[in-house]
């Protein structure tokens, strides 16, 4: 077992060049964003300079990012909970009835050109005076966040033993009775990974947002492009406020690993 | 028992409780149907109708019924739609090719366990789960031509820096390599997922008979993995084809000056929301739709086939 085989030489270098790749520029997007613009122009200064928290304080205070880490939290968390109310009971109906022609209503959703629904909605929402605030931000998530949510869940209802939900009607739980307090507790683990997996999609979600937000309902991948001006780029800021974008959700990922990975597979062994 | 179970005890009011029960098949499912459905029938329809029309400008503006005119006019456009459309095609198929390969490596080194396994997980996860409007801007930096880290490594190898996403023929090439980058490792993850729900019995058979590591993978492990390896494809291949994120974050409007990376949907935005031209980008986008569903047809029928064989 102990032994050391080519392949094992092999697999040992193969893997930390596939860590390195993958890790290397998020670390240099991190590295840069603790340095000056000056430094970050000075390519002697790649790996050796004074670290600065100046971007930072440029980007929470200056660029109000603040406000918009709120908009954030708040649009991804509500999208989240109300695609779990809607998506959970769906998908355990389309489970244990086998809709699957209606799954495929709802799962259209993530086939369909993000664009090609925008025009309407925009139209639509502009005459209900939305446009700009969060309510229509987070309709627009919940369109991603619930074909995602039924998807995970139809998949982990499949997996869920009809028997227990039986025996329980049985002993006298209807069968609404049975799902409340027999598939959902059961399920926990399964909208652990759905609701995760739709906060990072929701926290991640740039055109939606780009159209239907306002000034003052901006989530953080569209404030970003506040440090993008037509003649030239604040690097260090563009860096800071791109970590500041991206770092939370990796660290949630971190914490979570197996739920996120778990959610991201979900029914490709099924076939 | 069978008995009792036909008339269960019903909690909360009788009337409602056994109202809902029989119905729950609807009532639960309906909400989420009607909210999806509102949200893509009726604008999918309307979209279907602008596209047989002159709108522009405004959407409230005085719209002619033109028929198809609009798509005669984007059908024969050699100017921006079918070089879009060429430029979808390519950004999707040579990144498919690559994310499918190097996922294939990826997920074959992770298949058996090792030491440090855990920290390897982490790090493939973390470009997936990051945000791709930053991961876009992160190799803006990289790949500047001045002051980037990309032509300070070709430096050091002696090759000539390159102009990268600035360049009128490297800038697509670079995209593809960021989504490359992005998203092999949800490649590898369904990958991985499908090898480790493999049965070892046929691999140990192959080897009992003297099949090396090669032969063993592309006649025994690849054939039962390729179920996974079309879900991969299906599940990507439709993201990829809609990139937008770090095409706009890289490139910025219509895909850059030249319209480098300008793809559909790229081109379908810009239509619809830098020149108000409502008529056409519907009917770019009606076009672009057929063609996700058109491809998606043609890899799950294929599947199929293969499956009854």
């Amino acid at each position: 077992m102990g032994r050391i085989t080519p392949y094992k030489v092999f697999r040992a270098v193969a893997l930390a060049v596939v860590v390195v790749s993958l890790v290397a520029p998020l670390l240099w997007m991190i590295a840069a964003s603790f340095k000056t613009n000056v430094d970050i122009y000075d390519s002697s200064k790649t790996f050796r300079f004074s670290p600065t928290i100046a971007n930072y304080t440029k980007v929470l205070q200056q660029a109000n990012y603040l406000d918009f880490i709120g908009n954030s939290l708040w649009v991804a968390f509500a999208a989240t909970a109300l695609s779990l109310l809607l998506g959970v009971p769906a998908a355990y109906s389309m489970s244990r009835f086998n809709m699957r022609r209606s799954a495929l209503v709802v799962l259209m959703a993530r086939v369909i050109p993000g664009v090609s629904l925008l025009v309407p909605w925009y139209y639509v929402f502009s005459n209900l005076r939305l446009v700009g605030g969060f309510t229509v931000l987070i309709l627009s998530h919940m369109f991603v966040s619930l074909p995602l949510i039924v998807y995970i869940m139809m998949g982990f209802f499949d997996g869920l033993p009809l028997e227990l939900e039986e025996s329980a009607q049985v002993d006298g739980l209807t069968p609404i009775g049975a799902f409340r307090r027999i598939a959902l507790p059961l399920s926990a683990p399964g909208i652990a990974t759905a609701g995760i997996l739709s906060f990072i999609f929701s926290w991640n979600n740039f055109m939606f947002a780009l159209v239907l937000s306002g000034a003052d309902t901006k989530t953080l991948p569209v404030a970003i492009f506040d440090f993008v001006g037509y003649a030239s780029i604040d690097w260090g800021g563009l860096m800071a406020a791109s970590t500041v974008v991206t770092l939370p959700i990796m660290l949630i990922a971190l914490f979570v690993q197996k739920y996120v990975v778990s959610g991201l597979t979900a029914g490709a062994t099924k076939g | 028992m069978a008995v009792r179970s036909t008339t269960p005890t019903l909690d909360g009011d009788p009337a409602w409780s056994r109202w809902a029960n029989h119905h729950r098949k609807w009532l639960f499912a309906a909400p989420a149907m009607t909210f999806v459905g509102a949200l893509i029938v009726f604008p999918l329809a309307w979209t279907l109708y602008l596209s047989l029309t002159d709108a522009e400008g405004s959407v409230r503006a005085e719209a002619d019924f033109v028929g198809f005119q609009n798509y005669l006019e984007v059908l024969s456009d050699t100017d921006r739609f079918w070089p879009a459309v060429a430029r979808t095609v390519a950004f999707t198929g040579v990144a498919l090719f690559f994310e499918v390969v190097l996922g294939m490596a990826i997920a074959l080194l992770l298949w058996r366990p090792f030491r440090g396994e855990r920290w390897v997980r982490v790090a493939i996860l973390m470009p997936l789960v990051a945000t791709p409007v930053a991961v876009g801007m992160m190799w803006r930096l990289i790949f500047d031509p001045n002051i980037g880290a990309a032509n300070q490594i070709l430096g050091w190898l002696g090759i000539a820096p390159q102009p990268w996403l600035a360049g009128r023929h490297t800038a697509l090439p670079t995209t593809i390599f960021i989504d490359v980058w992005q998203w092999t490792p949800m490649v590898a993850l369904i990958l991985l997922a499908g090898l480790t729900s493999l049965s070892s019995e046929p691999d140990e058979a192959a080897r009992v008979d003297g099949a090396n590591a090669w032969q063993r993978f592309w006649h025994v492990t690849l054939p039962l993995l390729m179920p996974t390896v079309i879900v991969a494809i299906l599940l990507r291949g439709i993201d990829a084809l809609k990139t937008f994120d770090i095409l706009y974050a890289t490139k910025g409007r219509g895909g850059g000056s030249f319209h480098e990376v300008e793809t559909l949907n790229v081109y379908a935005y810009g239509l619809s929301f830098d020149y108000n031209e409502y008529g056409i980008s519907s009917t770019v986008l009606i076009l672009f739709f057929l063609i996700i569903i058109g491809s998606m047809w043609l890899l799950t029928s294929r599947n199929k086939k293969k499956d009854a064989q």
